[in-house]
Order: structure tokens, then C-alpha cells, then sequence
């Protein structure tokens, strides 16, 4: 693939594995290269940290997991957004938790009293039915980071008779579909649903071939 | 890592001894891929379980096989299993690319998993990029395979009957040494790595890959997936061969959508 007369340019592939990475990977890991790859990994690793009730925070892993029957998690800033403006206020929510993390497009803040523009990962709880939670996540979970997020926030919940509702945003440009998006009135809702979701969905169903990634998949 | 699906079949589902595993290696033009979905499309093969992984990047959406709006409706993720007990097929269709350093526990967990289920042997359906290829393979079938040597005992022979020609080895240093020769796939994604560890492991694996570039790939995914029914005979082979092969609905707008009406 030629750009102007002279300049071959090596075309990105789809198989994922470039051949410059397996041939690194191929190189015996020296000593030093461990510690790099350890220190980054640890530099990628998610935090939980829950709120018990009389205010000490404690490491997700040491708890025993709490109960939970509806948990509802928004991805991304116009998610999470949507939350702020007509869920959450702080007589009826309480924040239980926070996410702590950084990768390359973003890093948490510290504190729990964040500005609608900072990413942030956060876990109320409804004061009059402890056992609804809900997070707002408006920072972005990199692709080797979701899963731990994963394991780590649904390992201290149980998971018996436990209904989770996962609020989303794509582009209309992503969305695949016989005619123009131009004309499609926009903004409209999809849902997926899992076989044990019983529950009437007040929206029509993601057609194929359209797709969801990212954390909201995970 | 392999969950099966609750279909009230209990084990009997996920009972793989003996039985053929296709698997598609990510690679160029994501032909394996293509030619999975068309085995399972058209065999209509039931989904038995999936990989619950942390290799492959995540994603989920509604059955691409659905062929009506009654089972338009089933999640399908990343990494599925499908069984087809009548002809002891079973296929692993991966539809993410794998996340960086990944790559490598994915295929030590595969063939752990191989082993376990005691398949009888694993076909890897592959590509490799065209525009790497010599003055020899220009010319001739882009179609190539290999076979690990125990598998090579089995069916080698039969190889040479369909009249198929083995991937060829290439110098491992061009230009200086021409003695040592070396398996290079390039664009072949975890292609080498699956097939030598094969080979260590005494694991009955072929590796069927079509030459290609990235572009539109539907007519290398037919290409691949008649090269395999040459040897497995899945379907029978008619003389329009792209007639014989169903194309899941998921194919549709793979080149984007419908024109705004207002550009002309």
C-alpha cells in the first residue's frame, strides 16, 4: 500500500498479533523487563474501595459479599450524566464506593465530590432499600482493564435474584443500518437482554449486525 | 474457561471426545472468521457454551445467525462453542481480536482445554498476508495447509490424493543462510504459535490458509471454507460452490449503511 511514489507502508493487520510483537515476545524476558512489565501492570490495576456503614473504607477483597437486587450502571459521561440529572440527589443516595484507575486516556480523580467533566467511578446506595446500587462510570475503562473491573466490583456483590441494568451511548454514526443515519430521528434507545431477564423492555431490540464493546460488552 | 450453555441436555452437550474442533485464528482479512460463520450458519449448529476469557477484547450483541425475529433474540459474545453431534463437528467462533500480551495464555488454555475434551483433532482455519509471498507462490492455488506429524500419519496420504499444497518453509535468515529453513506466517495471528505447540504437545492439528489482503474478504472466506469441504465433506459439493454455503444475516451493511438521499 503505496501513500506517495517511493513510501510503502506496512498495512495495519487484523490478526492482532503484529510480527514485530511476537518476535519481542519470542526474546528471552531479561530480569528487567519483568519488573517494567509487573510495575505497569500494577499501575493498570483497578482499586474498589467500599464505604462500610460507620465510614472506614476497606478493600473490596476482605468483605463478605453484600447483597444486592438491582444494580444499574452507567458508562460514560451522557450515561452518567443522565443519572445526576434525574436519579441521584443526596438525601435519597448515599456513596458506598469508589473505582480508582488510570490508563493512558484517563485517571480517576480522588475525591467523591466530583464535577459532571472528571472522570470518576462511583457507587451509591438507596438509603431507603440498601440493596439498590447503582455506579456512574464516566472514565474510560481501557480493553485489558475491563475485565479485572469486572471481577472485581460483581465479586463483592451476590449474584442470586440480582437484576443489573447497564445505561450506555454510541454514536449514531456506529449504527448499521439499511438506510442513511442521517435520517434517522435521533436520539433513539436499543436494548439486549439476556434470556433470564423476564422483564418487558419499553424499547426495541439491537438488530444485528449491530454491536456493543467496550465495557458495557465486558 | 469454558462454560456451557444450561440447555438441560446436561453433559451430554459439551461431550467432545472424538470429535473434529474447527477453530479460526484472528488473522489478515479475518477470513478464518468468514469461513467459520459460514459452517455455522449452514449447518445450523447449536450454540453448547462459550469462553468466559479475559484474552479477547469484549463485545456482545443479538444472534448473527438469526434467520427470523423468534431467535433474533439470543446474546452472543465473543467467544462461542457450537456442537454438531451428527457429523462430530465442533466449532469455536472468536469474533474479537486479542488483548496486547493475551495472545499466548489464550492458546495455552485452548489446547489444555483440547486436551481435556479430548477432541480428536483440531482443524485451525487461517490466512496469511498475500503481498508476502515469493516469486513461486504468486503462481498456483493460494491454498495451503499443514499438519502437525501425528496427524500427518493419519491423513497425510490423503493430502496428497485432493493434490494440496503444504505451506512451504522459508529461509530463516534471507540472504545469508539459505540452509535453515523456518515456518513464517506473517498475518497469520496466533496461527504459529497454536500449530507449534501442537506439535510439542502431540495434539492432531491442520492448519487450512488462504493467501489474502485485507478488502472484501467474502469471496476468500468461500475460497477457505470449499477448501475444507474438500477434505471434511460438510455439505455436499455442488457446482456452483458459493450456492451451498448460507450466509448468516450478521454479513449484511459490512460496508456501511445506506446513502443519505439528499448527496444526489
Amino acid at each position: 500500500m503505496a501513500t506517495f511514489f517511493g513510501e510503502v507502508v506496512v498495512a495495519p493487520s487484523r490478526a492482532g498479533v503484529d510480527d514485530e510483537e511476537s518476535a519481542e515476545e519470542a526474546r528471552e524476558e531479561t530480569p528487567e523487563d519483568r519488573e517494567i512489565r509487573r510495575e505497569l501492570e500494577k499501575k493498570r490495576e483497578i482499586d474498589v474501595l467500599w464505604t462500610l456503614k460507620s465510614g472506614a473504607s476497606t478493600e473490596s477483597s476482605a468483605d463478605e459479599p453484600f447483597v444486592c437486587s438491582k444494580f444499574i450502571v452507567a458508562i460514560g459521561h451522557n450515561a452518567a450524566a443522565f443519572l445526576s440529572s434525574f436519579i441521584l440527589d443526596s438525601v435519597c443516595w448515599e456513596v458506598v464506593g469508589v473505582a480508582k484507575l488510570w490508563n493512558e486516556w484517563c485517571r480517576t480523580s480522588n475525591t467523591t465530590n466530583v464535577l459532571p467533566t472528571d472522570s470518576f467511578c462511583l457507587f451509591y446506595r438507596l438509603i431507603s432499600d440498601p440493596t439498590v446500587l447503582l455506579c456512574q462510570c464516566s472514565c474510560y475503562v481501557a480493553e485489558d482493564q475491563q475485565f479485572q473491573w469486572l471481577e472485581k466490583v460483581f465479586g463483592c456483590m451476590r449474584k442470586e435474584d440480582l437484576q443489573v441494568t447497564i445505561l450506555s451511548t454510541c454514536p449514531v454514526a456506529d449504527y448499521k443500518t439499511q438506510e442513511s443515519t442521517l435520517t434517522l430521528p435521533s436520539p433513539f434507545l436499543k436494548a439486549l437482554k439476556t434470556k433470564e431477564f423476564k422483564e418487558e423492555v419499553r424499547c426495541p431490540l439491537l438488530e444485528q449486525p449491530n454491536i456493543v464493546r467496550d465495557l458495557p460488552a465486558a | 474457561m469454558f462454560v456451557p450453555c444450561d440447555r438441560g441436555g446436561g453433559s451430554a452437550s459439551s461431550d467432545f471426545k472424538g470429535f473434529t474442533l474447527l477453530v479460526p485464528a484472528v488473522s489478515v482479512g479475518n477470513v478464518g472468521q468468514l469461513a467459520t460463520d459460514l459452517v455455522i450458519s449452514t449447518l445450523n449448529m447449536t450454540k453448547v457454551g462459550y469462553f468466559y476469557t479475559d484474552c479477547l477484547v469484549p463485545m456482545v450483541g443479538n444472534n448473527p445467525y438469526a434467520t427470523a425475529e423468534e431467535n433474533s433474540m439470543e446474546l452472543s459474545i465473543n467467544a462461542e462453542v457450537y456442537s454438531l453431534p451428527s457429523k462430530k463437528l465442533v466449532v469455536l467462533q472468536i469474533r474479537s481480536p486479542f488483548i496486547k500480551n493475551k495472545y499466548r495464555p489464550f492458546c495455552q488454555t485452548l489446547l489444555s482445554w483440547v486436551k481435556s475434551c479430548k477432541c480428536a483433532r483440531v482443524v485451525l482455519l487461517s490466512s496469511s498476508h498475500a503481498y508476502q509471498r515469493d516469486d513461486e507462490q504468486l503462481l498456483g492455488t493460494p491454498l495451503r495447509y499443514l499438519l502437525t506429524p501425528d496427524l500427518e500419519k493419519a491423513v497425510g496420504g490423503l493430502m496428497q490424493e485432493l493434490n494440496w499444497k503444504e505451506m512451504e518453509k522459508v529461509a530463516a535468515y534471507p540472504g545469508i543462510n539459505d540452509t535453515e529453513k523456518v515456518l513464517h506466517i506473517p498475518g497469520g495471528g496466533i496461527t504459529k504459535l497454536l500449530f507449534t505447540e501442537s506439535c510439542s504437545k502431540g495434539i492432531q492439528m491442520a492448519v487450512l490458509l488462504k493467501f489474502c489482503s485485507e478488502g472484501d474478504n467474502i469471496p476468500d472466506a468461500f475460497a477457505l471454507v470449499n477448501y475444507l469441504n474438500e477434505w471434511l465433506q460438510l455439505v455436499k459439493s455442488e457446482v456452483n460452490t458459493s450456492s451451498q454455503w448460507k450466509i448468516p444475516s450478521s454479513w449484511r451493511l459490512l460496508f456501511g449503511n445506506g446513502l443519505p438521499p439528499a448527496l444526489f
